[in-house]
């Protein structure tokens, strides 16, 4: 096996053009596993670890943050949960302290798992992703368009994960996890929220409900026309929004859960979720008039 | 391939490291530093905790090749001249060593967070111990001893 280690951007590219057999490693809570028990064997490892451009964020001149595919959940929680608030509170979700400290957006992008806590509020939030190669350079797919599949991407073989972009909160986000205990736990379901007050919209984020992270667009839609944003939470739109969520799902019985219970759970979030947000949103109105 | 970087204060040359081995078993079969614990080597359970560059991660999670040129610092590394550490003695003194295979990633771990938050609450200890097993002591004893540190660091200070 070889061990390739750029430390620059450029080299990151060069190299993943060079050697497609090679496989990237950011934090590697999920490279090392597959190593680990002997479930991967690649001919080499692209290891990004050294590559500070992945490493930091910025701010964009239309007021957009971009963050590094590098960037570790902890320091996203520490550095960045004032203006990605629904992201940032799936990241407290993941694992543990250790695997925080390691684990990235960018990895969970590459493994592109169904349930994996990153994706429902990058899809709520209407994330973009900066995929780069060095023939073809920047693409930016945006958060519906990137999963292809049960743990594929859109990631061509000679293109690597540069960075996210997402604007800052515009409004009250959600992020919310069923899992038998509050930590180490890859998620039942989860569903992610993130109003849009002055679009009157919503975006909406599916976790382990289907073969790839999904939104909820029929209850996106629902929430955009029905709903009067002037007012209270109604009881019978918030209702209608849960079954609207609900039926977006096509989950799978599997050890952690059976499809039932999954759709089920996922009314139950987007209610809880919904009742969350639309609280901040007419508190924060109430503060403004 | 060969890994230089520096363990508990001292560079240590690792050499004939295979590419696709973890940092833990370079520690554990190549220096011979048995401290941190190999019992998942999934990120499960926490015992092979170790500081990399001052931030506790899972040891069999870390290619051993992403330790080039970093700082390692061990349960090993823990004690200093003044003898054990604050969350070592705490540990002894409160019985919270049973089998003690937990123990060394539990130092660790509860190290890195009575060295960030000086006084933190049951919710916060628990969140900061959320990725370590401990199959023995029932963890009462264990909260008891990082309380416990968190006082002994206080008074050195
Ligand atoms: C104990 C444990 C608990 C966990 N708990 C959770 C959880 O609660 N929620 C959750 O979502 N996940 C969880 N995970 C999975 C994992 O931590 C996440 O998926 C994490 O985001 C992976 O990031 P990483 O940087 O460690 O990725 P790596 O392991 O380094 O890489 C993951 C994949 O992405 C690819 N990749 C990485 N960076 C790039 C890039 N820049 N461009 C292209 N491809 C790239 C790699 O080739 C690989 O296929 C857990 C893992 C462990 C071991
Ligand atoms: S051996 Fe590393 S976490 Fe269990
Ligand atoms: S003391 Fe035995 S596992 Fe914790």
């Amino acid at each position: 096996m070889d061990f390739l280690r750029p430390e620059s951007w450029e080299e990151a590219l060069a190299a993943r053009a060079e050697r497609p057999d090679a496989l990237p490693i950011q934090g590697g809570t999920d490279v090392m596993v597959e190593l680990n028990f002997d479930l991967r064997r690649p001919a080499a490892l692209l290891d990004l670890g050294a590559v500070r451009e992945l490493a930091g964020w910025e701010t964009l001149p239309d007021g957009t943050v971009r963050v590094g595919a590098g960037v570790s959940y902890a320091r996203l929680i520490t550095g960045l949960g004032d203006r990605l608030p629904g992201l940032a509170q799936a990241a407290r979700t993941v694992g543990s302290p250790q695997i925080r400290n390691r684990g990235t957006v960018g990895g969970n992008l590459g493994a592109a798992s169904p349930a994996g806590d990153a994706h429902p509020p990058l899809l709520a939030a209407g994330a973009v992703y900066e995929v780069e190669s060095a023939a073809r350079g920047v693409r930016l797919v945006p958060a519906a368009e990137f999963y292809a599949g049960v743990k594929r991407n859109a990631l061509g073989p000679d293109e690597l994960i540069r960075a996210f972009r997402q604007a800052p909160a515009a409004g009250p986000q959600y992020f919310s996890k069923i899992g038998p205990r509050n930590a180490m736990v890859i998620a039942v379901c989860s569903f992610a929220l993130a109003l849009f007050p002055a679009e009157r919209r919503v975006g909406t984020g599916l976790g382990s409900a289907a073969p790839t992270p999904r939104r909820a667009y029929e209850a996106e839609e629902f929430l955009a026309a029905e709903a009067d944003w002037d007012a209270d939470l109604d009881d019978a739109v918030a209702g209608r929004f849960a079954e609207l969520v609900s039926a977006a799902a096509s989950p799978i019985d599997d050890v952690r859960g059976t499809a039932e219970y999954r759709r089920h759970a996922l009314g139950v979030l987007a209610r809880r979720t919904l009742t969350w947000a639309w609280n901040d949103h007419r508190k924060g109105a109430g503060a403004c008039a | 391939m060969r890994v230089t970087f520096t363990v508990n204060g001292r560079e240590q040359v690792a050499d004939d490291v295979w590419e696709g081995e973890s940092l833990l078993f370079v520690l554990r079969e190549r220096l011979g530093l048995l401290g941190a614990k190999n019992a998942c080597e999934q990120g499960e359970c926490g015992s092979c905790t170790v500081y990399l560059d001052g931030l506790p991660v899972c040891a069999c999670l870390v290619a051993a090749g992403q330790a080039q040129g970093r700082r390692v610092r061990t349960v090993e590394g823990l004690a200093g001249a003044d003898g054990l550490a604050p969350v070592q003695r705490a540990f002894a003194e409160c019985g919270a060593v049973q089998c003690g295979f937990c123990t060394p990633g539990l130092l660790v771990q509860a190290d890195d967070l009575i060295t960030r938050v000086p006084e933190p609450s049951d919710a916060e200890i628990r969140e900061a111990l959320a990725g370590n097993l401990c199959r023995c002591t029932g963890y009462e004893k264990i909260l008891d001893a990082v309380r416990r540190a968190a006082e002994l660091k206080a008074a050195r200070r």
